[in-house]
């Protein structure tokens, strides 16, 4: 009788003090939500903050990022362009290296895995630099191409990939190929459906790592309404705080999408993000 | 094949061949031998180009002072530049923000997790998926949020809890302690969900049986988590801090979006910062190279000796 009911505190304390650790992770998102209604001159005095006037709030921020911030508007429409051709390149590519390193034997294969493993530890920073360069010689900075290129063929995607591929049935390959399929039509016939959900799964992260990517955009992209969301929003942050209006209302729209996404494709985050402790 | 492709261009087979030419050259294109280095490909190139190329010219760049159109050797003046007050305050930087990114992102996820497996807990999977919301922010929009949060002014969020403490209002971008306070509590906020992920996976693997053996033993709630839950989580703890090591090595966003490319005193600079500032700021692409070959060296030693610490070469040779 007596552990039943240590057992009901022990379930409540642990409950009350999850959702108080809950609400503090949440807090700064929640705080961005609430101050995203207030006028902008408060938030220059205030900064995000616990005593709020309610009566001051309203939707101006928002109405003036709708119709007067077509630049906001230019940076949102460069970055959904670099995500999803960041998805679509990378997808593709990457799902046909992955693929081919776990379903065919050939001279190279293990050579070529450890080369995914090994660009897997270069952190990218070393090779920003020369990379810079290579794409001012090359005369493409400043455009989408230069921010998507060396995204094209993620190690991480390939890796993903070739662990999916590893579980699927050779057997299917074989039988296609005696109904006379050719090696491309099972791949992309009966194979890569086969690999839905790992291609869910890198969708996202890719997606999200893109959206979110700041470095090297930073680098090669110059001109204003070239710029990407986190660094037009970036270069807002001044030290005389003029833009609050843009910068708060504007990070509002920046993560709701994603988070929306996230509440409907749960699975394949998890999945997608994940995929890094798999063991190879 | 040239030779094939050759002799079709003679006029006098071009009658002939065009009906057999596309069938010897599709039957090669997809025959098992050749298809597996076409789907591979464009990781060669990607490899070759994106990858080789730029480690090595990022070598030979750090030998050279490159000025627009004149590029000079000049051996080893870039690495005994490297050797400067400033280098080593952003090696000091992103050493601390390291140490404390690792001791926070490992043991707190880990015991979240642990708490978030137990059976007292509901509603798990919204506990999870609110630890995890951070995540899915940018640094900038999420360091954007705490530099509103940690404004100076007294009726900032930060200085009220300050002040009901009993203390005065800080000015949380310009002192030492507390820049690195900022950089950390923004990193560690953003990354607490995806390691709980890490864990949280590791902890499906652990099997009920070996608690239910623990508990007829008579162990406790501690005893378990000491015998049982941390040395299955062993593997993931490694995996998990040493990606916190280098990620932490690799930080530039979180000390941008509080000081952009200076700091004052260079509270916040970090070596990846001190590679932009000198490498693309001041265009000295030799004296950034140089640094980033340091950093690679830096990253790549202690990670061995991190992994050598924690017996992670010996688990695989048993």
């Amino acid at each position: 009788m007596n552990t039943k009911k240590e057992n009901v505190a022990l379930k409540w304390i642990a409950n009350i003090s999850f959702a108080i650790i809950s609400l503090i992770v949440l807090f700064p998102i929640i705080g961005l939500l609430v101050s995203s209604f207030r006028p902008s001159s408060d938030l220059m005095r205030d900064g995000i903050s616990f005593t709020i006037d309610f009566s001051n709030m309203n939707v101006d921020n928002y109405m003036y990022i709708f119709n007067e911030a077509s630049q906001y508007w230019s940076w949102y429409g460069n970055s959904l362009m670099i995500s999803g051709m960041t998805i679509v390149l990378s997808l593709f590519f990457s799902s046909m290296v992955g693929y081919a390193l776990a379903m065919y034997d050939f001279k190279g294969r293990n050579l070529f895995f450890v080369l995914v493993l090994l660009i897997l530890m270069i952190p990218f920073e070393i090779l920003m630099l020369p990379l810079y360069q290579m794409m001012v010689s090359a005369q493409i900075v400043d455009t989408y191409f230069a921010v998507v290129l060396p995204l094209i063929v993620a190690p991480v995607a390939v890796f993903f990939f070739r662990q999916y591929a590893m579980g699927l049935p050779k057997e299917l390959m074989d039988a296609a190929r005696i109904d006379g399929s050719t090696e491309y039509g099972i791949f992309f016939k009966i194979m890569l459906p086969l690999m839905g959900p790992s291609l869910a799964a890198m969708a996202i992260l890719q997606g999200l790592a893109s959206w979110n990517n700041f470095l090297w955009p930073l680098l090669v992209l110059r001109s204003n309404d070239m710029f990407t969301l986190p660094i037009g929003l970036a270069t807002l942050l001044t030290p005389y705080g003029n833009n609050y209006d843009i910068l708060i209302a504007g990070s509002v729209l920046t993560i709701i999408p994603i988070i929306i996404l996230f509440i409907f494709f749960q699975r394949y985050f998890v999945a997608g993000l994940t995929s890094g402790g798999v063991k190879g | 094949m040239s030779s094939d492709l050759q002799s079709s261009n003679a006029s006098s087979e071009l009658q002939k061949k065009p009906f057999k030419e596309p069938n010897k050259l599709l039957k090669f294109l997809n025959s098992k031998k050749v298809v597996p280095y076409i789907f591979v490909f464009p990781f060669i190139i990607s490899f070759l180009v994106l990858t080789l190329y730029p480690a090595v010219h990022g070598i030979i760049m750090s030998f050279q002072k490159i000025l627009p159109g004149q590029v000079e050797f000049i051996g080893l003046e870039n690495y005994s530049r490297v050797a400067n007050a400033n280098f080593y305050k952003a090696l000091s930087n992103t050493s601390i923000y390291v140490i404390l990114t690792v001791l926070i992102l490992t043991i707190v996820p880990m015991l979240l997790a642990v708490l978030l497996d137990s059976k007292y807990l509901k509603f798990k999977t919204f506990f999870r998926a609110s630890l995890f919301i951070p995540a899915l922010t940018s640094t900038i929009v999420g360091g954007m949020i705490f530099r509103l949060m940690f404004s100076e002014t007294d009726s900032s969020v930060a200085n009220q809890i300050v002040s009901l403490l009993g203390m005065e209002s800080v000015d949380w971008r310009y002192n030492a302690w507390s820049a690195m306070f900022l950089m950390v509590i923004l990193g560690s906020w953003r990354w607490i969900g995806v390691n709980l992920l890490y864990f949280l996976a590791q902890l499906q693997s652990i099997s009920a049986e070996l608690y239910e053996a623990a508990d007829i033993d008579g162990a406790n709630g501690f005893q378990k988590l000491r015998f049982i839950t941390i040395p299955h989580l062993k593997p993931i703890i490694i995996f998990v801090s040493t990606i916190t090591i280098i990620n932490g090595f690799r930080m530039f966003e979180e000390s941008f979006v509080f000081w952009e490319t200076s700091s004052p005193g260079n509270v916040g600079l970090t070596v990846v910062g001190y590679i932009y500032q000198q490498g693309i700021g001041q265009n000295d692409m030799g004296f950034g190279s140089a640094i980033g070959v340091v950093l690679m060296l830096i990253i790549f030693v202690i990670s061995i000796i991190y992994l050598i610490l924690t017996g992670t070469f010996k688990r695989g040779d048993e």
